[in-house]
């Protein structure tokens, strides 16, 4: 190696330094390229995400597939049927490649030009994405009801001169040592006088914690489609309460004509038959609310998810749960998953909840149809929530910290 | 690797010119393989930087991976010319490439379309690159990566949009249209001037010459000089990305033949070569045998045409039939237009086993009949127009909008629709007004794309 490098030294003479071996442009504008997809993706975030197949139940990333961009030239329109040259032992007549008898070794070599594409897969952090998308959407910090001192935090408090390692504030040991030492331009030496280390204190922290109840309509009319509508948009309602409540308890209903409880796994796989009784719900909702929470202290949301077609004789009941609901809750949202027809809330539910919010309770409606207008759905709960007026029930309301 | 070839490149040098061939010193370096791939990625040692680059970086560092290609020697004529070598060449393939590279540079010194375009661009192609590079540091350090990046994302896109009939340095159009008189001076016109006085004052007047004044398919020329609101930086990295294209369209239209050139060479200097020991002689050959090969060794059929390997046949059968003397003037005066025109006849064709296929868009491949002129059209097809659609400018309007159209007669269909728009997308960062295309659409009736 050493007798090379001389010889190299020779053949390009000006001392020709070997840039190309400490650095490759090549990597430099691939790194480029990949800023440049993240930048993509971010921008068309909402949608991507919103396509349903991306969120996993339990994982905390989301891989998003993406091709790599293209730097686009005028090119001709791909015809229908093209020619070329090519060279072997063919004779005319001969049919080279043929989709409709084989797949596989065939299919590179489909007209002959295309670059084999590589597909890359991006993985997110849901909790970076969630980030974004409050910037991207300014969306508003929720209110948070605070209630009567429940949890306790360690918090920082004074300094001591005993304390684990690990707590030593260097910057405070070290005016310490200034201070006792008499004459400037002394060596510094710390003695065990002039350590100080942090100590902490236990102190009672007023709670914010939260309630949130999903309710979905599991009737013989809600598709699978319609369901996964209404997951998508419970998952990203999860994401955004998250980050404002440290402690946040999720309850999951589903009903026909009948109401349970479920648990979250079991929640999206749950198929019904029959009609639609929504005061079942809402009834269970009330339920599960008095036996277990304290609605002066929690901050309870309800999000309900169905088609609409609430069977008519149970208005006057259903009225009546909801506005008992409703008094015990921050906030009421309806969304209305009806894919295909848009039916724009004119139903039976939708009625109730137009009621509801007319009377001045926070509650708020949105026709979700498409996978599209998750995200529309996410911005009109949250801005609406954070304007609503202050709910009924005790404890003042403050921003959260 | 070895150094030992370079005591060899002395000899074939002097080999090579009392064969025949006239070529201008060849700096030879050793390069490490990551680097000989970048040169192959970039066309050029040092090239500006962009993110489209580093797309092709990845697809050829996929394809190494995969062990399908390899780079023996990346040359660039000037003079001296430069030729890189990929360090992990072995002696006999050293002296093999030695060869080949001489080749090339007996065939750049001595082509037209190589010497008008070296006359140019200069012989110092490397070097102009390496600045324009450096320029564009310095603009994004005083403009900010985002918005150099906007004027290369327009400027390479169009970079096979220039004219190389024209000058590299052209003027700007006259600002006034020519006097008819001094066009046309004939007796005709003397005496239907004296019958008529009052049209010729009315000839007098001089007039504003439309821009373009014809349709203009120097595109990177034309947005350089007339873009209504292009700041001089800008304009000056479109004229380098021109330059660029100058440099790379004569290696583009001589493919065929200045690698067959090469190969032919390359294997008549070896075989002369009675200094060369006998094991690297015959690793050589076998290298050489690799390199022009039609097929890769697995399969059948290929629905390319390895250009190595078709110049390299041409070359011999022409040598053969008309002797070297006739070849060198070939060599000289054709680009692969001509050559694959005149020079392939069909008892060549059939030796080779070349044939035409039809490639249906649902994936149906289909040999079809022999018939030359029309195989001739297949091989040479994708380097029509530097290997783009005929577009031209037609048009600026007073309002600053630039006309564009698309000439689908020439190119027997309309444009990609989709990309087309982005590329006008691209254009229009720096062309700051409208553009509006003009193409077709599958049923051959107008079309027009606009931006924004």
């Amino acid at each position: 190696m050493e007798g090379d490098q001389g010889r190299r030294g020779e053949s390009a003479p000006g001392g020709a330094d070997k840039w190309y071996e400490l650095f490759s442009r090549g990597a430099r504008d691939w790194l480029r390229h990949d800023e440049k997809v993240r930048e993509a993706v971010r921008a068309n975030l909402p949608e991507i995400i919103a396509g349903g197949e991306v969120i996993n139940d339990s994982a905390r990333t989301v891989r998003v597939p993406v091709r790599m961009l293209e730097h686009y030239h005028f090119r001709l329109r791909r015809p229908e049927e093209s020619q070329g040259a090519g060279q072997g032992n063919a004779k005319p007549g001969d049919v080279l490649s043929d989709p409709a008898r084989e797949r596989g070794p065939g299919e590179k070599g489909a007209g002959g030009r295309d670059e084999g594409e590589v597909q890359l897969l991006l993985e997110f952090k849901v909790d970076d994405i969630v980030d974004w998308l409050w910037e991207e959407m300014q969306l508003p910090n929720l209110k948070a009801r605070v209630g009567p001192s429940e949890e306790t935090e360690w918090t920082r408090e004074g300094w001591d001169r005993r304390g684990a390692r690990s707590r030593l504030d260097r910057r405070r040991s070290f005016k310490e040592m200034v201070k006792r030492r008499g004459a400037p331009g002394a060596t510094p030496t710390f003695t065990d006088e002039d350590l100080r280390f942090r100590q902490l204190a236990r102190r009672r922290q007023p709670a914010v914690h939260a309630v949130v109840f999903f309710m979905l309509d599991v009737s013989g009319s809600m598709s699978d489609r319609d369901r996964k509508l209404a997951k998508t948009f419970f998952f990203w309602v999860v994401q955004g309460l998250r980050r404002q409540y440290r402690s946040m308890e999720t309850l999951f209903v589903a009903h026909t004509t009948e109401a349970w409880e479920f648990n979250e796994p079991d929640f999206f796989q749950v198929t019904g038959t029959g009609g639609t009784v929504a005061s079942t719900g809402l009834l269970k909702v009330r339920e599960i609310i008095d036996a277990r929470f304290n609605p002066a202290r929690s901050n309870i949301y309800l999000f309900y998810a169905s088609d609409g077609d609430n069977s008519v004789s149970d208005a006057a009941e259903a009225r009546a749960a909801l506005a008992s609901v409703a008094a015990d809750t921050c906030f009421t949202g309806y969304v209305e998953v009806s894919s295909g027809l848009s039916r724009q809330l004119a139903t039976e539910t939708g009625k109730l909840f137009a009621e509801l919010s007319g009377a001045g309770c926070a509650a708020g409606s949105y026709a979700l149809n498409d996978f599209d207008d998750v995200w529309g759905a996410v911005r009109h709960f949250f801005t609406a929530e954070s304007n609503a007026p202050d709910g009924p029930g005790g404890g003042p309301r403050t921003d959260s910290p | 690797m070895s150094d030992d070839w370079r005591s060899y490149i002395q000899r074939i040098e002097q080999l090579a010119a009392r064969s025949g061939l006239v070529f201008n010193p060849v700096d030879f370096e050793a390069v490490p393989d990551s680097f000989m791939m970048e040169i192959a990625i970039y066309g050029l040692p040092v090239r500006m930087p962009h993110w489209s680059f580093g797309v092709r970086y990845i697809y050829q560092l996929i394809q190494r991976r995969m062990g399908h290609s390899r780079l023996f020697e990346v040359v660039f004529p000037g003079n001296p010319g430069h030729a890189y070598l990929a360090e992990s060449n072995g002696l006999a393939e050293n002296i093999l490439v030695t060869a080949h590279v001489l080749g090339h540079a007996d065939f750049s010194r001595n082509n037209l379309l190589f010497r008008r375009c070296q006359q140019q661009v200069s012989e110092r192609i490397v070097e102009h690159a390496a600045s324009h590079a450096r320029q564009i540091q310095q603009n994004i350090e005083t403009h900010g990566a985002q918005r150099v990046e906007a004027v290369l994302d327009a400027a390479l896109a169009l970079e096979q949009h220039i004219d190389v009939d024209q000058d590299l340095r052209r003027e700007r159009y006259p600002p006034y249209l020519a006097d008819p008189q001094t066009l046309v001076d004939d007796t005709f016109r003397k005496r239907f001037a004296a019958l008529e006085p009052a049209a010729r004052s009315a000839s007098m007047e001089r007039k504003r010459a439309p821009v373009p004044p014809h349709p203009e398919r120097d595109l990177l020329w034309f947005v350089a000089n007339y873009a209504p609101e292009m700041e001089s930086w800008e304009r000056d990295i479109f004229l380098a990305v021109r330059e660029e294209s100058f440099y790379f369209y004569p290696v583009f239209a001589t493919q065929i033949m200045n690698e067959g050139w090469a190969s032919y060479w390359h294997a008549r200097l070896l075989r002369e070569a009675d200094f060369v020991p006998q094991q690297s002689y015959l690793d050589a050959i076998k290298c050489h045998s690799d390199v022009v090969r039609p097929i890769a060794a697995e399969q059948q059929v290929s629905l390319s045409v390895n250009p190595y390997h078709l110049g390299f046949a041409m070359w011999e059968s022409i040598v053969e039939r008309d002797g070297l003397e006739a070849a060198r003037r070939i060599m000289e005066q054709d680009d692969d237009f001509a050559f694959v025109r005149n020079h392939l006849t069909r008892e060549l064709a059939d030796e080779l086993g070349l044939f035409r296929f039809s490639a249906r868009s649902d994936g149906q491949i289909k040999v079809l009949e022999h018939d030359v002129t029309a195989l001739h059209e297949a091989v040479l097809g994708p380097k029509y127009n530097f290997g783009a659609p005929v577009v031209s400018a037609a048009h600026i309007r007073n309002d600053g909008t630039l006309e564009l159209t698309h000439d689908s007669s020439v190119d027997g269909r309309g444009l990609d629709l989709e990309r087309s728009r982005k590329v006008l997308d691209y254009l229009h960062k720096v062309w700051r007004r409208p553009i509006v295309l003009t193409t077709v659409n599958q049923a051959g009736s107008a079309l027009e794309l606009t931006a924004p």
